[in-house]
């Protein structure tokens, strides 16, 4: 189950950022900023050891009692940034990529 | 289950324990052996291959041997591992056949029986071999030994299962290879055996778990089956195996969970949703904790209880591992694991329980690993531990805000209680940390007892936790503790420590652009400001909160008044200024000037219209929107003229700003691109280079400090500049979103004004936008009056009434009534004066202002225009008729060649060659009123006709051709066409033979006039002709004023004919036509016509006895190449100069092509002796050719040539003064002179009979 998706910006700024249970909302986006930590450690430690780079999946990224996050949307990620209307570094606004998420959402719920 | 037999002495797990091997036979035998055997056993590894594909693994084997008692031997069923005999071995030191047979075989007999009996097939016979005992015993054969007699009384088949040990307690190297062989022998069997009994241990298990659907399976008892094996494993060192056991019962109980939770629940599970009563944490300093091992044994264990003996386990073996950041890792994770099992079974957990048991546990996990690691393994490992840190920071919060340890007051009765109770939970100390002074249970205990030890403790972890993430990088955890630590001091009212972590969190998240962190964080920050009474930053705080989006209209509404309220209630305080960053109060998105150029005259108006996007939820009165204006002069240059202003400055007078995007970080690659450009200096005095270089037009932006634009929280640093020039809009109400605020400014003073600041005031708040970008500036001009006098048309055509364009551009000065324009006369320009002139009066941005009747009066030498009042900064436009008279020297003698004024041609135009018009200038002097000086200006008419003339002949008769032609654009009607003779010569008289005028004559066409020459007496050598025709345009209506004709005078000379020249071709004798390739004669007869006259008296006459004879040369010249001249073409005749004289030559020719074909030309020239007295006067005027006797061929290419060559100047081909030899010189006759009776005359030549060749010529 997915309660939180986001979608970050190599700048580390939120290109894309939901949450099922909207009262958390705030919890999430803590969360997630926090866990951009690890993203960070990890991508770097990708550059050192040779990692297979096409392992898109970084694994825990957060501590949390709470929740098990998970980063799986690459793909329709490509589908966004293909659009030719879509302007890098720009906010996600697709319908299309917002409809994956929610069904990424409901899946297991 | 299977309890083991009762006598049995508990085992001891520990690493202590071996694989069991029994020992029966002699045992003394044994004892003496044992100490070699133990030490040598695991001395060299031993490779064991395992079942189900595992990889095979080298083993350092130990035993525990122990007397064989048949006790040992384990029982049907019964599922003990450590306690199992792996392998049996009888001792044997017989050698002699008489004691084997009398006890030795009895003993081994009953001994296999045994073993048998409890289907053990892993056993052994030593038999040591002594040679001193065989020395002794004679009567032994070597034969029949006693091992062959073992071997074959026991070991069926197998008789390896006897091995020989040879003088075990010698020396020697016979004793050494014995002892190997028997090690190997040994060794082997374990394995053997390990493989053997494992394999059916596990598959047993298998089985057991395979039953875990069925209703009476147990969890507890299958752990303990598993457990057995991860305890063998351990035994045999075979640690990761051992893990791979407890880490199967780990998966397996999680999966149960999970499916618990999805409904799916198991019964045995029941029996671990039992209220949680004690939480006291992890014990990971024991191997077993047997404790906990036996609650899971007795089924008695809870969640919890299962959860941290199966980690101690695990915690033990990965020590023994050396790996213990994985124990970090796994701890953080069955913390986290255990928090969410417990809710999904829905286990009643007293609150705080978990955070105690989650603290305790965090800490004993630090301190175990702290325990077997050194301090630099542990700083270079933080990674791994500060999730545990951070975990536990985390959870010692929350106890203390659940016993109220975090406030002023200190924890009421109820927060007493509840720590009570949990402290209650956690028991007492268990006894291998009684003595440690830091303990996770005395840390617990402590932190819990008071507010002040609380404090300390939750400082102390906070401050460490900090240090953590920030020594490895991880900053954005850090900051999120430090929120955390703020709050905390928020709740302990000291504000100014949680300031600093506020603002550094807050920094993070700008940087980053997460809204909602950094919402929620300011919103902090607001309440923390407040209570530090940081006025400024509380207000610039607000007034970002009240224009973010992610709170509820509510708050937006509590900020926005928080800021109101303050500004209403410091107004009795004057003079103190809280200056805002304008942004978040209010966006300017546009501006417009009004006029749209942005461009004003000095007087004028300018309104500055501009959006302002207010951010606030709620109206706002605002009492004064200023802008201030930076002005600067600059006079020199040509950009800031009135002309180039008002010409050039056009944009469409919006500009618009960009949206700033707060929530948007500003990443560090957004900076904007750098504009170079190069850059020259060169001196004034001579152009040369002086410096070079390159300049960055936006060193501005790039070099501002990158702080500063994301930690506007702390200081506005906006700085309020003061200037003279200010914009002001008093009393505007902002409402939430667009708003358009007017300025209107009366210019003053002409040069550039840059717009710098906007700002608006609330009380003593001054809300500013520092820098205005892009930069808008307007410009006030001043202008000087200017009158510019133009054409209607291309061009002005003289004869005819031209319009002229009058434009009159005010500047600063105001036309008054009775203001007039001076036009000093031009003689031969008319100004024509209409009723109903009329000015128009533009404004300064071309719009039409009013109109006003002109008056014009003229007098002789001026013309005075009166002109409309007009204020300042207009135009006057209006349009007068010119007419420029065709003054009388124009056509004069000295410029009637060709009919063309030379002199005022204008040079642009002579590449036209022929076809333009002549021009003629006429210069105005205009006195203006605001100004003592004339101006002057020149207005240039072009004639719209050229004309020629030309002199025909007939034999004797003569006629006067005049040509007009029309350059220009219209079209004319000529009428009344005269050709005088000013001299009025009665002789002559000039018969007109022209069509009934007016005549029509079109743009670009000519008119032709001719007049027949006659005369009674003796023609004049030269006679002066003007010729006049009036001229109007043909589509003009009536003209006012009647126009003057246009007149051409010229001169014809030598018009009357001397000679008559006239050609013949006679084809040869006997043929009646000329043929191709034959000899024709040619025959010219040259007349002279008149006697002796005035134009003989030249050079060439000669005289002799009152008889005149001049010479003359001719030229028989085909320049078509129709004929071959044969022999001489030219020659020198001498001739009478009396009339009839005739002059005969006859000449060979030869046609070259058949057909009609014109003759040749015959051509006369006078000819000069070289002793002429003249000669140096024909110096003068004539040129001289280099060639000797060549002749200048444009005589005779011009073939209408007129007779009037202007003062006979040009065309004398002489080659006299040639190199200072005499030469005679040549003189062309004037073509008036000579008339040519045979011109056009055609012969017919027949092509010649034998001419065959055909001529091809391919190209």
């Amino acid at each position: 189950m997915a309660v939180c998706v986001a979608v970050i910006a190599k700048e580390n700024y939120p290109l894309y950022i939901r949450s099922a249970p909207t009262e958390n909302e705030l919890k999430f986006h803590y969360m997630v900023h926090t866990s951009l930590d690890v993203v960070d450690e990890k991508i770097s430690a990708m550059g050192k050891a040779l990692v297979d780079q096409r392992e898109l999946y970084l694994g825990l990224l957060y501590p949390t009692e709470d929740y098990k996050m998970f980063r799986k949307l690459h793909n329709s990620y490509t589908d966004v940034m293909c659009n030719p209307f879509y302007n890098p570094g720009d906010r996600i606004q697709s319908r299309a990529f917002d409809s994956m998420v929610t069904s990424m959402m409901i899946q297991v719920c | 289950m299977d309890a083991p037999e009762a006598p049995l002495p508990p085992v001891i797990y520990t690493m202590e324990n071996k694989p069991i091997v029994t020992c029966a036979g002699d045992q003394n035998l044994f004892t003496s052996i044992y100490p070699t055997l133990s030490q040598q056993l695991p001395r060299e590894p031993m490779e064991w291959r395992r079942s189900y594909g595992r990889a095979p693994k080298m083993i350092h084997l130990e035993s525990n041997f122990v007397q064989f008692k048949e006790e040992l031997l384990p029982k049907d069923g019964n599922k003990a591992l450590l306690t199992f005999p792996f392998l049996h071995i009888y001792w044997t030191e017989c050698c002699d056949t008489e004691v084997y047979k009398a006890t030795v075989k009895d003993d081994l007999t009953k001994w296999q029986n045994v073993l048998k009996a409890h289907s053990s097939v892993d056993w052994l016979i030593v038999v040591v071999e002594n040679d001193a005992k065989k020395k002794n015993k004679t009567n032994i054969l070597p034969r029949t030994s006693i091992v062959d007699k073992i071997r074959n009384d026991f070991c069926n088949k197998q008789s390896d299962r006897c091995v020989v040990l040879s003088d075990p307690l010698k020396d020697s190297s016979r004793t050494q290879e014995s002892w190997n062989a028997f090690l190997t022998k040994l060794r082997t069997s374990l394995l053997m055996s390990f493989t053997k009994n494992l394999g059916k241990f596990e598959d047993d298990m298998r089985t057991l778990r395979e039953k875990r659907t069925e209703p009476g399976w147990s969890f507890c008892d299958y752990f303990m089956v598993q457990e057995e094996l991860a305890f063998v494993f351990e035994m045999l060192q075979q640690f990761e195996d051992a893990l791979v056991q407890y880490d199967e019962l780990d998966a397996l109980f999680s999966q149960y969970v999970v499916n618990f939770g999805a409904g799916d629940g198991a019964n045995w599970l029941t029996f671990f949703c039992q209220p949680v009563k004690s939480w006291n944490g992890l014990i990971l300093r024991k191997p077993i904790d047997m404790e906990k091992r036996e609650l899971i044994q007795r089924q008695e264990a809870t969640l919890l209880d299962l959860r941290s003996y199966l980690f101690s386990r695990q915690c033990t073996l990965l020590l023994f591992l050396q790996r213990p950041w994985e124990v970090a890792q796994r701890a953080l994770e069955l913390l986290h694991g255990c928090v969410q099992e417990l809710k999904l079974l829905e286990v009643s957990v007293p609150p705080g329980a978990l955070d105690c048991w989650v603290f305790l546990s965090c800490l004993e996990v630090l301190q175990r690993i702290e325990g077997c690691c050194d301090r630099a393994q542990i700083d270079s490992n933080i990674a791994h531990t500060v999730g545990l840190w951070s975990y536990a920071t985390e959870k010692l919060k929350s106890l203390g805000y659940l016993c109220g340890l975090v406030s002023e007051k200190g924890p009421d009765s109820e927060d007493l209680n509840r720590t009570v109770d949990l402290l209650a939970g956690l028991g007492a100390e268990r006894p291998e940390t009684a003595n440690t002074a830091q303990s996770p249970y005395k840390k617990l205990k402590e932190a819990l007892s008071s507010v002040e030890a609380f404090e300390k403790h939750y400082l102390d972890l906070s401050h460490a936790a900090i240090e953590m993430h920030t020594s490895i990088g991880r900053l954005r955890s850090a900051k999120f503790v430090g929120k955390d630590l703020a709050e905390f001091y928020m709740r302990k009212k000291s504000p100014q420590k949680a300031e600093v972590y506020l603002q550094g969190a807050l920094k993070n998240y700008l940087a980053e652009g997460w809204a909602l962190p950094i919402t929620h964080t300011r919103k902090q920050l607001a309440e923390c400001q407040k209570h530090l009474g940081q006025t400024e930053n509380y207000l610039q705080t607000s007034s970002l909160l009240a224009s973010d989006h992610h709170l509820t209209e509510d708050e937006r509404k509590h900020f926005c008044r928080e800021i109101l309220s303050f500004a209403s209630r410091q107004t009795d305080s004057p003079g103190q200024k809280i200056v805002l960053p304008l942004h978040c109060f209010a966006q300017l998105r546009d501006l417009h000037f009004t006029p749209s150029n942005a461009v004003v005259h000095v007087g004028g108006v300018l309104s500055v219209e501009i959006t302002l996007c207010s951010q606030m939820p709620m109206p706002v009165q605002v009492e004064q929107v200023t802008i201030n204006v930076h002005f600067s002069i600059d006079k020199n240059n040509y950009r800031k003229t009135a002309e180039w202003l008002t010409k050039h400055k056009t944009s469409n007078g919006t500009i618009n700003f960009p949206t700033e995007t707060s929530p948007l970080p500003a990443p560090q690659n957004n900076l904007p691109a750098l504009e170079l450009y190069e850059m020259f200096e060169r001196s004034p005095s001579d152009n040369s280079l002086n410096t070079t270089g390159i300049i960055c037009k936006n060193v501005h932006m790039l070099l501002r400090r990158q702080e500063s634009s994301t930690s506007l929280e702390t200081s506005s640093g906006v700085a309020l500049e003061d200037g003279a020039h200010v914009l002001k809009c008093s009393g505007v109400t902002l409402e939430p979103g667009a708003n358009r605020i007017t300025f209107r400014t009366q210019a003053r003073e002409p040069g550039t004004y840059t717009l710098r600041q906007l700002c608006a005031s609330v009380g003593p708040v001054r809300f500013v936008l520092p820098h205005l970008y892009p930069p808008v500036q307007y410009d006030v001009y001043s202008q000087e009056p200017q009158l510019r006098v133009e054409p209607l048309a291309d061009s002005l055509l003289a004869g005819i009434p031209q319009k002229v364009k009058f434009t009159v551009t005010t500047g600063h000065y105001t036309v008054k009534n009775g203001d007039s324009l001076q036009l000093s006369n031009a003689e031969a320009m008319l100004i024509l004066c209409h009723a109903e002139n009329r000015a128009v009066i533009y404004s300064n941005t071309r719009e039409k202002a009013s109109d006003a009747l002109l008056r014009v009066q003229s007098s002789d030498k001026v013309t005075s225009i009166g002109l409309p009042a007009a204020p300042a900064y207009h135009m006057i436009e209006f349009e007068l008729e010119v007419l420029s008279l065709p003054s009388a020297p124009v056509t004069g003698g000295e410029s009637s060649v060709l009919g063309m004024t030379e002199s005022h041609r204008k040079h642009k135009d002579t590449q036209k060659a022929g076809q333009c018009m002549a021009t003629t200038d006429h210069k105005v002097s205009i006195d203006c009123p605001w100004s003592i000086y004339s101006t002057v200006i020149a207005l240039t008419f072009s004639v719209p006709f050229r004309t020629t003339h030309s002199l025909l002949s007939a034999g004797t008769r003569k006629y006067i051709q005049v040509c007009v032609q029309n350059l220009s654009e219209l079209d004319f009607e000529l009428s009344d066409g005269h050709l005088v003779d000013p001299d009025s010569n009665a002789d002559l008289r000039l018969v007109p033979l022209n069509a009934k005028s007016p005549q029509h004559i079109r743009s670009k066409q000519s008119v032709f006039f001719v007049w027949e020459l006659k005369w009674t007496r003796e023609p004049p050598p030269s006679l002066r002709c003007r010729f006049s025709v009036g001229s109007s345009p043909a589509s003009g209506g009536r003209l006012s004023i009647p126009l003057k004709p246009y007149t051409y005078e010229f001169q014809v000379e030598n018009f009357f004919t001397l000679y008559n020249v006239r050609a013949e071709i006679l084809p040869p004798s006997g043929t009646e036509h000329c043929r191709t390739g034959s000899l024709c004669s040619l025959e010219v007869s040259i007349t002279r016509l008149s006697d002796l006259l005035e134009v003989d008296k030249d050079e060439a006459l000669t005289e002799s006895d009152e008889y005149f004879s001049t010479k003359l040369m001719y030229e028989v010249v085909d320049n078509s190449s129709n004929w071959a001249v044969c022999g001489k073409s030219s020659g020198v005749i001498s001739m009478p100069v009396a009339a009839r004289a005739t002059h005969r030559v006859h000449m060979e020719v030869m046609p070259l092509f058949a057909g009609y074909l014109p003759l040749p030309d015959v051509r006369l020239f006078k000819y000069l002796p070289h002793h002429s007295a003249h000669s140096s006067q024909l110096d003068a005027d004539s040129w001289i050719e280099s060639d000797g006797l060549s002749v200048d061929k444009h005589v005779d290419e011009q073939p209408d040539g007129g007779g009037g060559r202007c003062r006979g100047s040009a065309h004398l081909a002489s080659g006299g003064e040639h190199r200072g030899l005499p030469m005679p010189r040549l003189q062309a006759l004037p073509p008036g002179q000579v008339f040519n009776a045979s011109v056009g005359t055609q012969v017919l030549v027949i092509p010649s009979k034998d001419d065959h060749v055909l001529e091809v010529s391919v190209t």
